[in-house]
C-alpha cells in the first residue's frame, strides 16, 4: 500500500537504473543519511561512539571490503586480518614518520599501501582458485602478522611491540588520539563509509564489476567474451585490499588508539568479517551493513541485556551470548542460505504487494 | 536499514541505565572465559570477595558502601574498550584490567578522562615513573624489577657467577611477554650469560618447538612470562623432556596451583616469582569466612580461596582500599572522586603494622608510593611448588631488583613517551 512502484514513473534510463529504484526508499535511505550525519553526532557520547557506532562503521568498510573481492569477484580470502593490520601499520609509519599530512590522506594511503600488498598476494588467484586459494590467502595472514611482530622497524622500536596513534586533527578537530571527542571519531569513520560505500557501490555496477562478477559466474565463459582475468582479478584485490586497508587504519588509529597484531589482527579477525559478508549476504552491498551490524551490535546487545538488565553473572551471559549468537547464525543460515540481504529482499517482495498478495 | 535501526533502538534501550553516583564505584575488567579465564577466574574472586568484606564487616570505607561493576573482557582488547566506556560514566574510581594489552589501551585514554589506573605488577613498566604518568600506578613491582629479580635469584643459587651460562626466556609473544626483553639484555651484558629468546604464540596451546630447542641447546635456566593455558602447557612440556624443574622460574603470573596441578607429581619442584605469601595462613581468612563465605556471598564459585592468584586479587583490591581510605583521609569527605582516589594512591604507604592491622602479617613487602616513584619498592620473593604437599613453599627471602640497571631503563622509556606525547614532567 504504501510501498509501491506504481504511480513512481520513470522517464529516462537513468531513473530506471538507480540505486533506490523505489520512492519509499530513496526517501528511507535520504531520512538514514541525514540522522547519521545531522542528528547523531549531536547526541553520541563516548559509550556509543566507542562501543557501538565506530566499531561497526569501521567493521561495515572491512565487510565490504571483503564482499568484492569474494561476493563479487568470486575469489575467497582467508587473509582480511593481516590485510588489516598491513593498513594500521601503515597509518603507524605514516603518521609518526609524516606528523604534518593530514589523518585523512594517511588513511587513505595506507588504504593504497595495502591495495599494492593485496595486489600482490593475489597473484597466485590467477593459477589457482576456491580452497587453494583460500590457503594461499591464509598463508598471507600468517605471514603479514608474523612479519608486524617479528620486524621492529614496523612498530618503530618501541619496547613492548605496541603501536599507539599519536593526536591528529582535522580542520583543527581532534579526530585521533586519548582525548577524541565522540563525535569526531563517529563523524570521521561515517564521513568515510559514506564515500566508500558510495564508490563501491558504483564501481559494482559499472564495467569493472561486470567483469569481476563474470569471473565469478564463470571464468573460461568469461574469458571467451573477451574478460582479461589478470585484469579483473587483481583489480578485485587491490580495491577489496584498498577498502580492508582503511578499514585496518581506522581500526588503529580511531577506534582502539594502541594496538598489537596478534591480538587485534589475527586469524580470528578473518573469520570475523568472512562470517560477517556470509551472514550479511554475499554480492550485496546491503549484506555488507546487515552481516556487520549483526556480528557487532548483537553481542554488545546481548550483553547489555543479559548482564546490565537481568543482572546475570557475567561468566554466564558471555557464554550464553556465544550460543546464542552461533545458534542465529545457524538458524539464519538454514532458513536463508542467501544471507540477511536475500531475507530484506523477500520481505520487500512481499511489502509491495501487501495488502493483496493475491 | 530496518533492521539495523530496530536493533538500535532496542539497544538504546538497555544499555544507558542512569549512573547511580551515591557509592564508591570500583570497575572489576575480568575474564572467566576464554583462554585466559583458568587465572583471570581465582583474580576477580579474590577481588570481589574483599570488597564485599569490608562492605559487610565495616560497612564499607569510611561509611560509603562500595559498588563493584564486573565486566566480562576475555582478555581482549575490543571488549575491553566497550568495559571501560561502559563502567565510566558510573564514577569509577580506579582500573585494574589484569591484561597489559587492555593497559596499554587505557594509559592514554585513562589519562585524559582523568581516572586512575593500577596495573599491579603488569602493563607498561615505565609507568613506574610518576613523573611522566600522572594517572598510572604499577606498585608494588613491575616486569622489569622482576625480569632482574629472576637473575638475582639465579645468581645466588650459583654463587654469583652466571658468566657463560645459557638462560631462556619463553614468553608470550605479546606486549607482555616482551616486556622483559630489554631488561635481560642489559642484565646479559653486565653478567655476562648468555640470553635466549622462544616467542610462544596467543593462545600458547602449541610450544612442541620451542621445547624442542630447549631440548637441543640445555639451557642452564629458562625463565617464563606466560599467562593462561599457556603456563600449563610450558610446564607440561618441560616435564615432558625431563627438564629439571628448580631451573625453570616463572613470573609472578606464572605461578599460580591451576598452571602446576595439571601435570601432577611432576610439576614438582618449580619455581616461580611472587610479589606477596601464598596460602591461607592469615587471619583475614577467618573474616572472610564469617563475612563472606558463610553468608554465601562469595564470588564465583566460591572454591579459590587461598590459591596464590585469589591471594593477588584480593592484595589488589586491599591496595585500592587503603589508597581509598587516604584519600579520605587528605580531601576530609568519604564521597572521593577518582581525581581525589590518585592522591590517595600517590600517598599510600604501606607498613608490617599496616598489613598486620588488617589481617594480614608480612603478607607483602612495605613500600610507599612517591610522586616520582609510582612503582613500590620492587620486591619479590621466589615460591617453589611442592607436588606431593600440592602447595607453594617460600624458598627465598624478599630479593630487591637491581635498580641500577633498571632505573635507567625506566627513565630512558618513560622520557621517550613523555616527548611522544608531549607532557610536561610533574614533581618538581
Amino acid at each position: 500500500m504504501i510501498y509501491r512502484e506504481a504511480g513512481d514513473f520513470k522517464t529516462t534510463y537513468r531513473d530506471d537504473s538507480q540505486t533506490f529504484p523505489i520512492r519509499f526508499d530513496r526517501r528511507a535511505y535520504y531520512a538514514l543519511v541525514a540522522v547519521a550525519f545531522l542528528v547523531l553526532p549531536f547526541v553520541m557520547n563516548d559509550y556509543w561512539a566507542s562501543a557501538v557506532f565506530v566499531p561497526f562503521l569501521i567493521y561495515s568498510i572491512a565487510a565490504i571490503g571483503l564482499n568484492i573481492l569474494t561476493g563479487y569477484c568470486g575469489q575467497v580470502s582467508l587473509g582480511t586480518g593481516g590485510f588489516m593490520a598491513v593498513g594500521a601499520y601503515a597509518a603507524y609509519k605514516l603518521m609518526t614518520a609524516f606528523p604534518e599530512l593530514n589523518i585523512f590522506f594517511v588513511v587513505l594511503l595506507s588504504g593504497g599501501v595495502t591495495a599494492g600488498v593485496g595486489v600482490l598476494f593475489g597473484l597466485p588467484s590467477l593459477r589457482i582458485k576456491g580452497f587453494y586459494l583460500a590457503v594461499a590467502t591464509l598463508a598471507a595472514q600468517f605471514f603479514l602478522v608474523w612479519l608486524f611482530n617479528k620486524v621492529p622497524w614496523f612498530y618503530n622500536y618501541s619496547a613492548s611491540g605496541q603501536i599507539n596513534a599519536p593526536e591528529r586533527t582535522i580542520f583543527g578537530i581532534i579526530v585521533t588520539g586519548p582525548s577524541t571527542p565522540a563525535w569526531s571519531k563517529y563523524l570521521f569513520c561515517l564521513t568515510i563509509l559514506f564515500i566508500l560505500s558510495w564508490v563501491a557501490r558504483n564501481l559494482t555496477r559499472g564495467e569493472v564489476g561486470r567483469t569481476w562478477m563474470a569471473i565469478r559466474d564463470m571464468d573460461i565463459a568469461a574469458e571467451i567474451i573477451g574478460v582479461n582475468p589478470l585484469k579483473a582479478k587483481l583489480t578485485a584485490f587491490a580495491v577489496s585490499s584498498f577498502f580492508v586497508g582503511v578499514a585496518g587504519a581506522l581500526f588503529f588509529a580511531v577506534y582502539l588508539g594502541a594496538v598489537e597484531v596478534t591480538e587485534a589482527f589475527g586469524i580470528q579477525k578473518s573469520f570475523l568479517v568472512l562470517f560477517m559478508i556470509i551472514i550479511g549476504g554475499l554480492g550485496s552491498m546491503f549484506g555488507s551493513f546487515a552481516g556487520a551490524a549483526f556480528l557487532v551490535l548483537l553481542p554488545v546487545f546481548l550483553k547489555n541485556a543479559l548482564v546490565g538488565g537481568l543482572g546475570w553473572p557475567t561468566d554466564l551471559a558471555a557464554h550464553l551470548e556465544l550460543m546464542i549468537v552461533g545458534a542465529l547464525i545457524i538458524v539464519f543460515l538454514i532458513a536463508e542460505p542467501h544471507g540477511i540481504a536475500a531475507l530484506w529482499r523477500t520481505a520487500k517482495e512481499k511489502l509491495r504487494l501487501w495488502p493483496f498478495p493475491h | 536499514m530496518k533492521m539495523k535501526r530496530l536493533a538500535m533502538v532496542a539497544a538504546a534501550a538497555l544499555a544507558v541505565a542512569s549512573p547511580a553516583l551515591a557509592d564508591l564505584v570500583f570497575p572489576s575488567l575480568s575474564y572467566r572465559t576464554g583462554p585466559y579465564a583458568a587465572n583471570g577466574i581465582p583474580f576477580a574472586d579474590g577481588y570481589a570477595d574483599y570488597f564485599t568484606l569490608v562492605n559487610e564487616r565495616d560497612g564499607g570505607i569510611g561509611g560509603e558502601r562500595i559498588k563493584l561493576i564486573e565486566c566480562e573482557t576475555g582478555y581482549n582488547t575490543e571488549k575491553g574498550v566497550e568495559c571501560y566506556e561502559a563502567t565510566k560514566g558510573e564514577g569509577a574510581l580506579v582500573y585494574q584490567p589484569l591484561s597489559t594489552g587492555i593497559t596499554y589501551q587505557l594509559i592514554p585514554k585513562a589519562s585524559a578522562d582523568g581516572i586512575p589506573v593500577h596495573s599491579m605488577g603488569y602493563g607498561r613498566t615505565s609507568a613506574a615513573n610518576g613523573k611522566v604518568f600522572e594517572w598510572i600506578f604499577n606498585y608494588p613491582t613491575n616486569y622489569w624489577y622482576g625480569a632482574s629479580i629472576a637473575i638475582k635469584h639465579i645468581l645466588d643459587v650459583e654463587g654469583g657467577d652466571i658468566s657463560g651460562k645459557k638462560i631462556a626466556l619463553v614468553y608470550h609473544n605479546s606486549a607482555y611477554g616482551k616486556e622483559p626483553i630489554r631488561t635481560l639484555e642489559k642484565l646479559s651484558e653486565k653478567h655476562g650469560f648468555e640470553l635466549m629468546l622462544l616467542p610462544v604464540d596467543h593462545p600458547g596451546q602449541e610450544q612442541k618447538s620451542q621445547w624442542l630447542q630447549i631440548r637441543r641447546e640445555r639451557p642452564d635456566y629458562v625463565l617464563m612470562w606466560g599467562w593462561g593455558v599457556m603456563n600449563q602447557v610450558a610446564i607440561q612440556e618441560a616435564a615432558n623432556i625431563r627438564y629439571p624443574m628448580d631451573h625453570f622460574i616463572g613470573i609472578w603470573w606464572s605461578g599460580s596451583e591451576n598452571d602446576v596441578k595439571p601435570v601432577g607429581d611432576k610439576a614438582d619442584g618449580y619455581k616461580s616469582l611472587n610479589m606477596h605469601m601464598p596460602g591461607a595462613d592469615f587471619p583475614i581468612y577467618d573474616d572472610l569466612k564469617k563475612y563472606v563465605y558463610d553468608k554465601g556471598l562469595a564470588a564465583g564459585n566460591g572454591d579459590q580461596a587461598g590459591t596464590v592468584l585469589y591471594n593477588r586479587g584480593m592484595y589488589a583490591a586491599m591496595l585500592a582500599v587503603e589508597a581509598a581510605k587516604k584519600a579520605q583521609e587528605i580531601h576530609g569527605t568519604a564521597k572521593i572522586t577518582p581525581a581525589m582516589m590518585r592522591d590517595g594512591m600517590e600517598a599510600l604507604e604501606i607498613t608490617q603494622e599496616k598489613l598486620a592491622a588488617l589481617g594480614l602479617p608480612n603478607f607483602g613487602p612495605e613500600f610507599k608510593v612517591t610522586c616520582e616513584n609510582h612503582g613500590g619498592s620492587g620486591l619479590a620473593l621466589v615460591q617453589q611448588w611442592d607436588a606431593k604437599a600440592g602447595k607453594w613453599n617460600v624458598v627465598s627471602d624478599y630479593i630487591a631488583p637491581d635498580l641500577d640497571v633498571v632505573w635507567p631503563l625506566i627513565e630512558e622509556d618513560s622520557m621517550a613517551f613523555a616527548k611522544e606525547n608531549n607532557i610536561e614532567l610533574r614533581c618538581k
